[in-house]
């Protein structure tokens, strides 16, 4: 038995069925990270004082990742773009960029992690700490899965290519919105908890 | 770019993996990605389940009909043992779906023997009020969240939905598979929790802070059972959308879907979008009880004359927000598939379309929305200020409308009808005036002013009871009644069935209306002693061994369904593949039992809207939907 619509587009919604999950999917993210945004701001507002992020955070290795983020975001489309264009080899390349790019996302955010434990700042310290580490900790998760699928169209899951093109394609797009979606996240952390 | 571009190469792939080989019993079974199995596997589960909340709210009952008195353990634990004992003989002891359950019973039946001894829990078997708080909390979140939505979405959703719209399965098989066994752990989860040291969770089904964030280990697997509850749920919505959006058979327009499917699909949208934000919330509880957090702990708190050492600066009232944003949608979660399911009844024994089918979509559409902004009306007491209570009250005020409408629609359907009264029939017929009064009683509670008087007495509980027991969880009996000849293809027996009925329906209200007397004279909800030392309670104080009584009586005549189900599964009389002479795809277009492998000998084509019954004109009083 074959379910219609896994590879190919849907005539009504011009959608193949991952692609219509993943947007599902995204949209109940929206709703986890938006309900923790706002008990942020609840929490900011209601304190009598709250630090600013800038007197305590490292902004500089933020902006690192900001960046690191961003380009992975770029090299993601890349490798899908390859594959439309038929050109697995530099798939390869710009996917394993994206998996790097990922890994050295969370090996500067375990620095900044460190540090922040070496100063005798944890979550129990205060809740602008409670904050950062619930928010950023929560990104971390979603960049590691992000890093696992990433890793295994990479590797093992690439031999779809050879068997079912076109279903590998649309594997990459929807692993790519779901990676551009964790670079947002990130894009909303990074001012709303380092610069504010 | 990506919508165009790709699509002609898709075609060449599409019938790759269409040879498959036999399976064996355990893939065929257990780790199937069959949806039907998977209906039937969260069909068992969730009715175990119910049971469960059931018994634990027996044991309760007896704490507030007689307290202070010794619990009569055999008389609870021995009809469970001897209903699994009789399963298992009457499934011959042979490895099968009845034997499981029986054994299952036999396990319950130990459960509950657990349940209602020990020292720390019974002392002299007496129940301790710690444990009195807990069967309370346990039986909301097992009834909501183990029973009663798994019931209504993950089995007769994933059941009934895809033979509805034409689909050969669910859009993502593997998917859907993974979301009843993660729904398998977190339940798991829940019922290990009465075995941790302190007990299970004793801080209410709302689980509102401070009071949870320094409750006993229990609490914390709450709340890590729950994060593995709204996963379950999470991936079963994207599933449904998808598949409702995606699968239809050919022809089949959106205003040619069968209410069940409408109602599945708003109600997919509500578990999609309203359930992240508890999730937010359950990690911010769970970090503040064990990374030491303070989202939810103000400054200063002290406990039993000690200060709480904490960093201090959270708000409980934000987990009652977070909470609520899911909660006030988790209502319609409950009460939309029941409609679907009633709507499909009526119309096909009225022998007549569904009066008003547009309205009624309409305004399933309607409270979908409008669900995500009535939360606040459960926290007038707040003190949240008259500006944004009035704002809530009018949104509440809002939501009713489209409730009234639907029960109204429904109501006009049976005007003219000529109604075959079968089982099925009757609990649709009930849920009519059972839902409009717990509807009803609803109105007084979203309006501040009476709610001030109301909130947190037995009147809420009568209120929400309606809706849920005699409302969405007869609606529930009812699909099982109906689809179970599609299911087994044999039929229920009818004398079983309606002594189930008129007990269920008669004990139903004997538990649920003095629940409004008692609230409306003050009494107190969740009382370790049901009220006894308030003297404001003296005049309905009675009513407490009342409901009790009727409670346990309904235990019995739960019997007659469960008999029921295993003798008709066994001895029930063979039926035709349109058991009920209806128009909807799983009737017409399948056979009964579905196929085992895909639903259809060939997909079908769909000509007809949803409920054409006694079509001037037609040859038969019913005219299929795939039928030219």
């Amino acid at each position: 038995m074959q379910i219609p619509y896994t590879s190919e587009h849907h005539p009504e919604t011009g959608l193949y069925n991952a692609k219509l999950g993943i947007w599902l999917f995204l949209a109940s993210e929206v709703m986890l990270f938006g309900a923790l945004f706002t008990s942020y701001i609840l929490l900011r507002m209601g304190a009598p004082t709250w630090p600013h992020g800038w007197e305590i955070l490292n902004i500089p290795l933020a902006t690192v990742n900001t960046v690191v983020l961003i380009a992975s975001s770029v090299t993601m489309v890349m490798s899908w773009a390859s594959l439309m264009m038929n050109d697995f080899k530099k798939y390869k390349m710009y996917m394993g960029i994206t998996v790097v790019c990922g890994l050295i996302f969370l090996v500067i955010k375990g620095f900044e992690y460190a540090a922040k434990f070496e100063h005798g700042y944890f979550p129990s310290t205060n809740n602008f700490f409670a904050t950062y580490f619930t928010l950023t900790g929560l990104h971390g998760l979603h960049v590691i899965g992000g890093i696992i699928v990433n890793a295994y169209f990479w590797g093992p899951g690439s031999k779809m290519w050879k068997t079912e093109p076109q279903r590998f394609v649309n594997r990459i797009e929807v692993a790519g919105l779901y990676w551009h979606f964790v670079d947002l996240v990130w894009i909303f952390l990074f001012p709303s908890l380092y610069l504010l | 770019m990506s919508t165009s571009s790709h699509s002609h190469t898709a075609d060449a792939h599409i019938h790759h993996d269409a040879h498959h080989h036999e399976q064996g019993f355990w893939s065929k079974y257990v780790f199937s990605t069959d949806h039907k199995v998977i209906g039937i596997q969260y069909g068992v589960t969730s009715l175990l389940f119910l049971f469960l909340g059931f018994t634990l709210m027996m044991i309760m009952r007896w704490q507030l009909a007689y307290p202070g008195e010794p619990f009569p353990v055999i008389r609870f634990v021995l009809p469970i043992g001897i209903i699994g004992l009789l399963t298992m003989f009457v499934s011959g002891f042979k490895p099968s779906l009845g034997t499981t359950v029986g054994v299952l019973f036999m396990a319950m039946a130990a459960l509950v023997w657990y349940l209602a001894t020990g020292e720390e829990r019974m002392p002299m078997g007496i129940m301790a009020p710690e444990y009195y708080n807990s069967l309370g909390a346990m039986h909301g979140t097992i009834m909501i969240f183990l029973g009663v939505v798994p019931l209504g979405v993950g089995a007769f959703g994933n059941y009934v939905m895809p033979l509805q719209i034409g689909a050969p399965d669910m859009a993502f098989p593997k998917l859907n598979m993974m979301s009843y066994w993660i729904y398998l752990v977190g339940g798991i989860i829940m019922v290990i929790s009465f075995f941790v040291p302190g007990g299970a969770a004793n801080s209410g089904w709302t689980s509102y802070p401070p009071l949870s964030e320094i409750a006993t280990t229990g609490q914390t697997w709450w709340l890590v059972g729950m994060v593995f509850l709204i996963t379950s749920s999470l991936l079963g919505s994207v599933n449904f959308i998808v598949t409702i959006l995606q699968l239809r058979a050919k022809g089949l327009s959106f205003m040619k879907l069968p209410f069940f499917v409408w109602a599945q699909l708003v109600t997919s949208f509500l578990l999609l979008l309203a359930f992240p934000p508890l999730e937010a919330a359950g990690i911010l509880q769970l970090l503040d009880r064990v990374a030491g957090t303070s989202f939810f702990l103000p400054s200063g708190l002290v406990i039993s004359g000690e200060k709480l050492m904490n960093a201090g600066g959270g708000t409980p009232i934000l987990w009652q927000h977070l909470f609520w944003f899911l909660a006030h949608p988790e209502v319609y979660v409950l009460i939309l598939p029941a409609m679907g399911i009633i709507s499909e009844i009526i119309a096909n024994n009225t022998r007549k379309p569904l009066w008003g089918y547009k309205y009624i979509v309409y305004s399933a559409l309607f409270i979908g929305f409008m669900s995500f902004i009535v939360w606040a009306h459960h926290m007038y007491i707040t003190g949240m200020g008259t500006t944004i209570s009035a704002f809530f009250q009018t949104t509440t005020m809002i939501i009713s409308v489209p409730s009234i409408v639907i029960l109204t629609s429904l109501a006009i359907s049976l005007y003219g009808g000529s109604i075959r009264y079968n089982t099925a029939m009757l609990f649709a017929l009930a849920f009519i005036p059972m839902f409009g009064i717990g509807g009803l009683t609803g109105l007084p509670l979203g309006l501040a002013t009476s709610d001030l008087h109301l909130h947190d007495t037995y009147y809420v509980i009568g209120h929400f009871h309606y809706v849920v027991a005699p409302g969405t969880i007869f609606a529930l009996f009812a699909g099982i009644y109906w689809w179970f000849p599609k299911l087994t293809g044999r039929t229920m027996n009818e004398t079983l069935g309606k002594i189930h009925f008129w007990g269920s329906f008669v004990c139903m209200n004997f538990i649920f209306f003095p629940m409004l007397i008692q609230g409306m004279a003050g009494l107190s909800r969740r009382l370790y002693d049901g009220g006894e030392q308030y003297s404001h309670s003296a005049n309905v104080i009675y009513l407490n061994e009342v409901m009790s009584i009727a409670a346990w009586v309904m235990a019995i005549f739960q019997i007659f369904f469960i008999v029921n189900v295993f003798l008709s599964m066994k001895k029930g009389k063979k039926t035709t593949d349109n058991h009920w002479e209806a128009t909807t795809l799983e009737w017409s277009a399948t056979t009964a039992p579905p196929l085992a492998h895909g639903n259809f000998v060939t997909l079908p084509t769909v000509y007809h809207g949803p409920y054409e019954y006694s079509v001037p004109g037609a040859k038969k009083d019913f005219t299929p939907q795939n039928e030219k």
